[in-house]
């Protein structure tokens, strides 16, 4: 049964491993990528269906018991978060095969590609705070590269600024390591949990919280710390910015539910304000950014950020019925503001920019690709019936619920400009009609030099408008597994004795 | 010992700060390096040092007799100071190519890809 576990992270380690060994030769690279995310894939369904069973999975690595060894933990959100990494590495991956150009994948994008899914994964199922910073660190190394990866000018400067923030998080999130380390003696999250309680200075384990709220702040891109992702998200290839979009920011919103539900439950207003006022800021700061951006990608990327937003507003809420909200939040967000990466890049591909002023005409020459873009900005605006107006509904209903008037206009606001946003890419991209000096010669040579869209690149994005639409559809279970991963998550005792071994 | 360690800790959190707030890519990194120092020596300051008692069980005993020093921070040090050795080194080539390609030794010329009009 634990075996389970361990094969969500062997099988993209080793298929990283293995296309290493077939350097610069892109073809068999492609086929173990293919194999290797397949198969890590279905080990997650495998995963969540036994996890389904027995609550929550616990692997003690060496067979070293709870708190000396590393704990690695499935419970109902790392599980769901691991599924969504397979799902979203192979949609991206076979996404990039189509799109990435061969310099790249001839220096190592698979074998990154595999070890970023390798790391993401072992990030949500680690139970032990300094495996978890182990992690993050394998993470930000593989993210690191893929973001350099082509060195081109616009990549190096958003490099330069990603990887200076990023190990400044890491710094602080050491500190904050040490500092629970000084006053609970233990580095598992299970039992940190439980001898928290008994440290008779409430004031630093604040100290502690903050350190972590700064790291994880960094990483997930909340206000004031997201400067790295404007400048930076949007200068890699299209298929990296969409993994990074599903995946990097998500990693660090998991650290905050984590961190947040499990181990900073005590009472402190301090906290608690800290969380609303960053939760307003970000989903607020976020969009006004969007906003002023003229150009595909960095509206995109920018809206990111006040995504994020959401996703805080409901652990400062707190409620059952917000964290119920989030789960459902990150379940339509990875999908929908992948999908929009995916068709800003397929856009490019036909048109070659993503100037919105440049761009135009797309809904006359090809319907489809509008449709499929509509169905995720609408969805990522929050209208019904999609999936992200049950996101949002959730969202603001637990607000009202628990007198969290504020939030609620912020969010509403914030919705209201998400959809001003989404409609000016509409308008401009899809909509007006072409520019005049756009000659029918420039796309034709552009045309031969990139060939018209292909299967690969439209296949993951068809797939995953076909997911989301999904999970609008079948709203009612995943709102019900999204309920069992709340309750599970504000009843930490279940974690703590599952983890800890005292089931017995 | 610890009543130094702390002092030092500061003072290299404070120089780490002063290096990274300057413009220059060099001071940038070395900044970060000396960030990376000050937040392994809190690690392990803040674990409680112990001198000269080593974690063994003595000869007789069934389990560790107090007081005895705590091993798990030294490994959590070394650990972190690998990893943060891989990371700088990453660090160091990526500030060098992005000298060599953005033609530039100053951070604040790297302002090209936040411009909203581009």
């Amino acid at each position: 049964m634990e075996n389970e576990l361990l094969l969500v992270l062997l099988i993209p380690l080793l298929g990283g491993i293995i296309s290493l060994f077939f350097w610069m030769d892109v073809k068999r690279q492609k086929i173990v990528f293919l194999i290797s995310t397949i198969a890590m894939t279905l080990a997650a369904i495998n995963l969540m269906r036994s996890v389904l069973e027995n609550e929550v999975i616990t692997l003690q690595s060496a067979g070293w018991d709870a708190p000396f060894g590393i704990s690695l933990v499935a419970d109902y959100l790392s599980t769901f978060m691991v599924l969504l990494t397979g799902i979203m590495g192979l949609a991206v991956g076979i996404y990039s095969m189509g799109d990435m150009d061969r310099a790249r994948m001839r220096f190592g994008f698979f074998p990154l590609m595999s070890f970023l899914l390798f790391s993401v994964s072992g990030a949500f199922l680690s139970g032990d705070i300094f495996n978890l910073y182990v992690w993050f660190e394998i993470m930000l190394i593989s993210s690191f590269v893929l973001m350099a990866l082509g060195n081109t000018k616009a990549q190096l400067e958003g490099a330069i600024k990603y990887v200076t923030l990023n190990i400044m998080a890491s710094i602080f999130f050491l500190a904050g390591i040490g500092v629970l380390y000084g006053l609970t003696g233990t580095l598992n999250m299970a039992d940190i949990a439980l001898r928290i309680h008994s440290v008779p200075d409430e004031g630093l384990i604040t100290l502690a919280a903050v350190f972590f709220f700064i790291a994880f702040g960094v990483k997930s891109a909340v206000f004031p710390l997201f400067s790295w992702l404007p400048a930076s998200y949007h200068t890699p290839p299209v298929a990296i910015t969409a993994i990074f979009a599903a995946l990097l920011t998500k990693v660090g919103v998991y650290a905050f539910i984590r961190f947040f539900t499990l181990i900073f439950t005590h009472e402190s207003p301090f906290l608690d304000n800290l969380l609303i006022f960053t939760a307003a800021t970000t989903m607020f700061i976020g969009v006004l950014g969007a906003a002023a951006q003229m150009e595909f990608r960095k509206i995109l990327s920018v809206h990111i950020i006040s995504q994020i937003g959401y996703l805080i507003m409901g652990l400062a809420i707190g409620t059952k019925l917000a964290i119920t909200g989030v789960v459902y939040f990150i379940i339509h967000i990875v999908f929908v503001k992948t999908n929009l990466f995916l068709i800003s890049g397929i856009v490019n591909r036909l048109k070659g920019s993503y100037e919105l002023k440049k761009l135009g005409g797309v809904y006359h020459t090809y319907p489809f690709l509008a449709l499929l873009f509509v169905i995720s900005a609408f969805s990522l605006a929050g209208f019904p019936p999609l999936s992200g107006f049950w996101a949002k509904f959730a969202l603001v209903k637990a607000g009202l619920v628990g007198d969290a008037y504020f939030l609620v206009l912020v969010a509403l606001a914030t919705g209201f400009l998400t959809l001003y946003s989404m409609s000016k890419i509409w308008n401009e991209v899809f909509w007006k009609k072409k520019p005049e000096e756009e000659t029918n010669l420039e796309i034709e040579t552009l045309k031969k030099e990139r060939g018209v869209i292909n299967r690969q690149v439209l296949l993951p994005v068809i797939a995953i408008t076909v997911l989301s639409v999904g999970v609008a559809i079948w709203a009612e279970p995943i709102f019900y597994f999204a309920e069992m991963t709340a309750e599970q998550l504000l009843n930490p005792e279940i974690y703590i004795v599952n983890v800890l071994g005292m089931a017995q | 010992m610890e009543d130094v360690l702390p002092f030092l800790i500061g003072g290299l959190y404070a120089g780490g700060v002063y290096l990274v707030l300057h413009k220059s890519f060099v001071k940038l990194i070395i900044g970060l390096i000396i960030l990376g120092y000050a937040s392994n020596l809190m690690l392990f300051t803040i674990s409680r040092i112990t001198r000269g008692a080593p974690a063994l069980v003595p000869e007789g005993a069934e389990a560790l007799v107090e007081p005895y020093a705590d091993p798990l921070p030294q490994a959590l040090v070394l650990t972190a100071i690998v990893i943060g050795f891989g990371i700088q080194a990453f660090a160091i080539v990526l500030i060098k190519v992005g000298y060599r390609i953005v033609a530039t030794d100053n951070l604040d010329d790297l302002n090209t890809t936040d411009r909203l009009d581009d």
